[in-house]
Parts: C-alpha cells; sequence; structure tokens
C-alpha cells in the first residue's frame, strides 16, 4: 500500500513539474506554474522521507538528521532568496545552481563510498565490494559526480564573476589544459569501468567482486580533476556571456540530476532531471541564438581574441558630442516620444526606480515614453523585464526588439541607460567586428540619441562603438541612477 | 557491447522515461516568450533541486555510527534544500512582479 502511495506520490511531481514549466512559460499563469511545481516537489519529498523503503524493506532512518538538514538548508534558503536584490537575481541563480551540482556530487560520493565500506577488509590487494554492482551503474555513479562537480565549481566561478570578486583569467594554452583535463576524466572514467567486474546477467551468490586497492585515490583525483574542469572552463569566459553559461551548468545539474534518478531507480529524479536537461540545453542555445553565436563560439572564448585585436586596430574613431544634465533635460521634455534603452548599467547602478519617475514625470508633461528591451540587456534573458517590473513600470511599455526597431524612426530622442553592444551599429555594417551579425537595437534610426555611461570605457565585448561618435549622439557622463535623479530634478523645475 | 545491452535491458524503461522527457523538455521551453528567460530558468533551476531525493535516500540509509557518512549525507541534503527551497523563493519573487502590473 505504502508503496502504492509513494508511486502515486512521484507520479504527481512528474506531472507537477511539467504542467509547472509548462504554466512558466506563459506570462500570466507563470507564477502558479511555479506553485504547481513546488507543491509537486514538496509531495516527493514528503513520499520519500515516510515511505521509501530500502532494498531490505526497511524504512530510512535518521529522521533527526534529515530533518535538521531540511530545515537548515530552508531557512538559509528562504532568508537568502528574500533578501537578495532584485539586480543580483542571476548571481542568486547561479548560486542556487551551484548547491544543486554540489548536492549530486555528494550523493555520487556516499554512494562510491557505501559500495567500499561494507567491507573495509582488503583481499589480495583490493577492496571486497559489499554487494555486486553491474558496470552500468559505476558509469552512473562516476557520471554524476563528474557533473555535479563541474556544475558546483563552474556555478561557483560564475557567481563570483557575476557579482566582481572574480575577474576574467586566461593563461597562455588554457584550451590544452581543458582538454587534457578532459581527456584525463575520461580515461579514469573508463579505468572504473575497467575495475568493476563484469557480471554476465545471473549474479553468482558467494563470488565476491573485489576492486583495486588504489581505486578509493583515483576516486579522488576524478572529483578534484573535475572541480578543476569547472573553475578553469568558467574563467577565461568574459561576463557578458556567463548567462548562457549559467544555463548550461543548470541544464549539466539537471542531468546529474538524472543519473541519481537511475541510481535509485526513481522515476521523478529523473523526468525532474532530465526535463531541466534538456529545457536548459534549448534556452542555452536560444541565447547564443539571440547574441549570433555559437554555443561553442562562447565556450571556447575565441571571442576573447578576436575582441582584443579589433581593440588595438580601433584606435582613434573622432571625437565625441558631450552633453550637460540641463541641455539633455530640455530635449527630452520637449520631445514628443522619447525611447529608453536600459542596459547593465541600469542595473548595476540599481536605478530602475529613478528611472520610472523620470518616465512618469515625462508622461505627466504629454511624452510619449516607451523602453526597448534587447533580449540580453543587462545580465540575463529578460533581466531588464524583471528590474523595470520591480519599479512598477507597466507591462505594455516595454518592446521587444523587432518592434522597438520599428518604431525608433518615429522618436525624437533615444535615451541609452548604460547599454553598449546591444546598440553598437558595427554589428549590423562592419563585417571584421567581432560582434558582426548580432541582432541590435537601431538607435541610430532615431533623430537624436543621448547615451548614459559612466566613461567612453568599452562595454563586455571589449570593443569601440561607434554610435558615440555619430553626430546626432551625445554622451550624457554620469551614475545611472544620480543622472537620472538629476534629469528628474531639472524637468521639475521647469 | 555486453554492458551497454545489459544496461538496456535492465532500465528500459528509464531509458524510454529519458528519452521522451527530452522531447518535453524541448517542446515545452521553445515557445516561450524572451520576458520570461531569466524566471523560467530559475524555476528549472528549482526543479532540478528534486535531486534532494536522492540526498535524502543517501542520509536515510546511512549508518547512524559512521560520522563521516552522516557528515556527507547532512551536507548534500542542505544544499539540495537550499537549491530547491531558494530556487522556488526567488522563482516566485521574480514573477510577484509581473502579475502585479496588470491590475494597475
Amino acid at each position: 500500500m505504502d508503496q502504492t502511495i509513494l508511486i502515486l506520490a512521484y507520479l504527481i511531481g512528474s506531472v507537477t513539474f511539467i504542467i509547472g514549466l509548462k504554466m512558466l512559460s506563459h506570462p500570466e499563469t507563470a507564477r502558479r506554474g511555479n506553485l504547481v511545481a513546488a507543491a509537486g516537489m514538496g509531495i516527493a519529498i514528503l513520499g520519500t522521507i515516510f515511505l521509501y523503503r530500502q532494498s531490505e524493506g526497511g524504512h530510512l532512518h535518521n529522521y533527526g538528521w534529515i530533518f535538521s538538514g531540511l530545515l537548515v538548508g530552508g531557512v538559509i534558503g528562504v532568508v537568502a532568496a528574500r533578501r537578495v536584490k532584485m539586480t543580483a537575481m542571476p548571481e542568486m541563480v547561479s548560486m542556487f545552481n551551484g548547491m544543486g551540482g554540489l548536492c549530486a556530487a555528494l550523493i555520487a560520493i556516499s554512494e562510491f563510498y557505501h559500495l567500499l565500506h561494507f567491507n573495509t577488509t582488503t583481499v589480495q590487494g583490493g577492496f571486497v565490494l559489499g554487494f555486486h554492482i553491474p558496470k552500468g551503474e559505476m558509469v552512473i555513479i562516476i557520471l554524476e559526480m563528474i557533473i555535479g562537480s563541474i556544475s558546483f565549481s563552474g556555478s561557483m566561478v560564475a557567481f563570483g564573476k557575476l557579482n566582481g570578486k572574480v575577474k576574467d583569467f586566461a593563461f597562455p594554452a588554457q584550451q590544452l589544459v581543458n582538454m587534457s583535463i578532459m581527456a584525463a576524466l575520461l580515461i579514469l572514467g573508463i579505468y572504473f569501468i575497467w575495475i568493476t567486474p563484469h557480471l554476465s546477467g545471473i549474479s553468482l551468490e558467494g563470488l565476491s567482486q573485489y576492486i583495486p586497492a588504489i581505486s578509493p585515490y583515483v576516486f579522488c583525483a576524478v572529483f578534484v580533476l573535475a572541480l578543476s574542469y569547472g573553475i578553469l572552463f568558467v574563467l577565461p569566459i568574459g561576463g557578458a556571456d556567463m548567462p548562457v553559461v549559467i544555463s548550461l551548468l543548470n541544464s549539466c545539474t539537471g542531468i546529474a540530476a538524472a543519473c541519481g534518478g537511475f541510481l535509485y531507480n526513481n522515476a521523478v529524479m529523473l523526468t525532474g532531471g532530465i526535463l531541466v536537461g534538456s529545457a536548459g540545453g534549448i534556452l542555452t542555445v536560444l541565447m547564443c541564438k539571440a547574441m549570433n553565436r555559437s554555443l561553442g563560439n562562447v565556450l571556447l572564448g575565441s571571442f576573447g581574441g578576436g575582441a582584443a585585436a579589433a581593440k588595438t586596430s580601433g584606435g582613434t574613431q573622432g571625437s565625441y558630442k558631450e552633453i550637460s544634465v540641463n541641455d539633455a533635460a530640455v530635449v527630452l521634455a520637449y520631445a514628443h516620444k522619447v525611447m529608453i534603452v536600459p542596459g547593465y548599467g541600469l542595473a548595476v547602478a540599481q536605478a530602475q526606480h529613478a528611472c520610472h519617475e523620470l518616465e512618469k514625470l515625462l508622461e505627466e508633461r504629454g511624452v510619449q515614453v516607451k523602453y526597448a528591451i534587447h533580449p540580453v540587456a543587462g545580465r540575463m534573458p529578460g533581466h531588464m523585464n524583471v528590474l523595470l517590473a520591480e519599479a512598477d513600470v507597466s507591462y505594455d511599455k516595454l518592446e521587444e526588439m523587432d518592434e522597438a526597431n520599428s518604431e525608433f524612426p518615429t522618436a525624437d530622442c533615444v535615451l541609452v541607460l548604460g547599454a553598449n553592444d546591444v546598440v553598437n551599429p558595427a554589428a549590423r555594417k562592419d563585417p571584421s567586428s567581432p560582434i558582426f551579425g548580432m541582432p541590435i537595437l537601431e538607435v541610430e534610426q532615431a533623430r537624436t540619441v543621448i547615451v548614459n555611461k559612466r566613461s567612453m570605457k568599452p562595454g563586455y565585448a571589449g570593443i569601440e562603438n561607434d554610435l558615440f561618435f555619430e553626430p546626432k549622439t551625445s554622451m550624457l557622463f554620469g551614475d545611472a541612477k544620480s543622472v537620472l535623479q538629476q534629469l528628474t530634478s531639472e524637468i521639475k523645475n521647469m | 557491447m555486453n554492458v551497454l545491452s545489459g544496461f538496456l535491458q535492465l532500465h528500459i524503461e528509464l531509458v524510454y522515461v529519458v528519452v521522451l522527457s527530452i522531447f518535453l523538455g524541448i517542446e515545452v521551453i521553445s515557445r516561450v516568450p524572451s520576458v520570461l528567460h531569466t524566471p523560467l530558468m530559475s524555476g528549472a533551476n528549482a526543479i532540478h533541486g528534486v535531486v534532494i531525493i536522492g540526498a535524502i535516500i543517501v542520509m536515510g540509509q546511512a549508518d547512524p555510527h559512521n560520522v563521516l557518512a552522516l557528515s556527507i549525507g547532512m551536507l548534500a541534503v542542505i544544499v539540495g534544500t537550499l537549491n530547491v527551497v531558494g530556487g522556488f523563493v526567488v522563482t516566485d519573487r521574480m514573477l510577484e512582479m509581473f502579475s502585479r502590473k496588470p491590475r494597475k
């Protein structure tokens, strides 16, 4: 009976994940979708705690430990997720993703350890395994450990990069080192399959399997190598590409979770993990598409090399024009239609509320205000929408790229707030540019362009932006938040 | 080859589930407006927290006198819960801001 209920609980869990993901993909149902998936998760977890039977038929034990673990993790999780600022959301997702990866890696480590500790006596220089383990299971354990560890260390580096604690770091022959580590992981993985004695279908009672005494150390080596692979693989990738990396690692953690599903023959872990694995994979591809780059290009970081070359050849491109806050305020206040292009600079300065203030003030004066959102503006696709939504900007003021591009010619003024590469005309005009072909917001179609930036420093792609040197463009230097506040008070005093 | 066929025979149902889930995941995601990409990634992130079930099983099967096994299991349960709870709460917070809009 118990087992039937548990099976049903897992079935409900799997179905809610699918429905939840489906609902998450529509704006009206998204929030309920999240709750549906959370409820399904709750059912699956409670079912496991109370109904799961071990292979010998006994209930689980160590309830004290389990509940205190759930309590500690739950409290930290709620507090961290509640207190994190909206601008720091991508970091938080990366962090939680890393925790999932670590969890998968720890499960694999426990299972491996479990195999050995049944019998610690060594026979013929090897460990006698407590029970027969098929080669397939050994592959899964090793795979789960490797993928989980890579996901964990990679996510932690991505987390550090997004909050600015870890800088981009590349050394010569990095690709070679990464590939050697990958090759080593592959060889050691095969080693584990090789040392696991083969059983031909029927397990022979009394015949003991044993594996070489050195294997626990090799296992540790695999763990360390996988961790360092995660670090080395994320380190050289530029901050602008972090969303792609996080999405990819998210997908990896899903696969690691699915490995756990195989290990325990657990349907809900399997469906949940694989769903996220494939969904995350597709999301990664969609993000790459928005930046017009292949995944391989992002991961191998050839972008960085090309950008460095472009920077040196760029040199002086003429002069740019600066505009004072007063003049900018006049331009905005007497325009008919203003389009705002928010970018990473707005997110960093946490200027979304100040931006909304300015928008409201302009609307009161009869100026039509719209926001043009590039798919990869900010640090994650949809990041800008989340930020602006936080500041109560109305949903119908936000325009996606294609819509916005057809409207720029009718705008009197475009206000670019801390965006750079997504408005760089080189993506359309200069085939030698590393971002050539990336879809951009064609702000130069508007009558005037005011660009707010902190300095003339190039954006993430590390290339100069011709837009800034166009005659119709004026630069308004300063932190996005303080500039917006100054603009607001100037317009108020008019 | 033997290993593969043995594995397939043993787990054919699971293999089916995997293949079908892959297609399902692709189908569900490919029609998402880019506005929802961040919440969706965050929601998916919470869902792979289902790995916590594995952690609970590991913990529940650990020998109560084996401190090392208990500690590893405990850490797994804590980080797994962090992933699940934190993931769902963060996603809810993001979406809360979306749903507030139309009523205003």
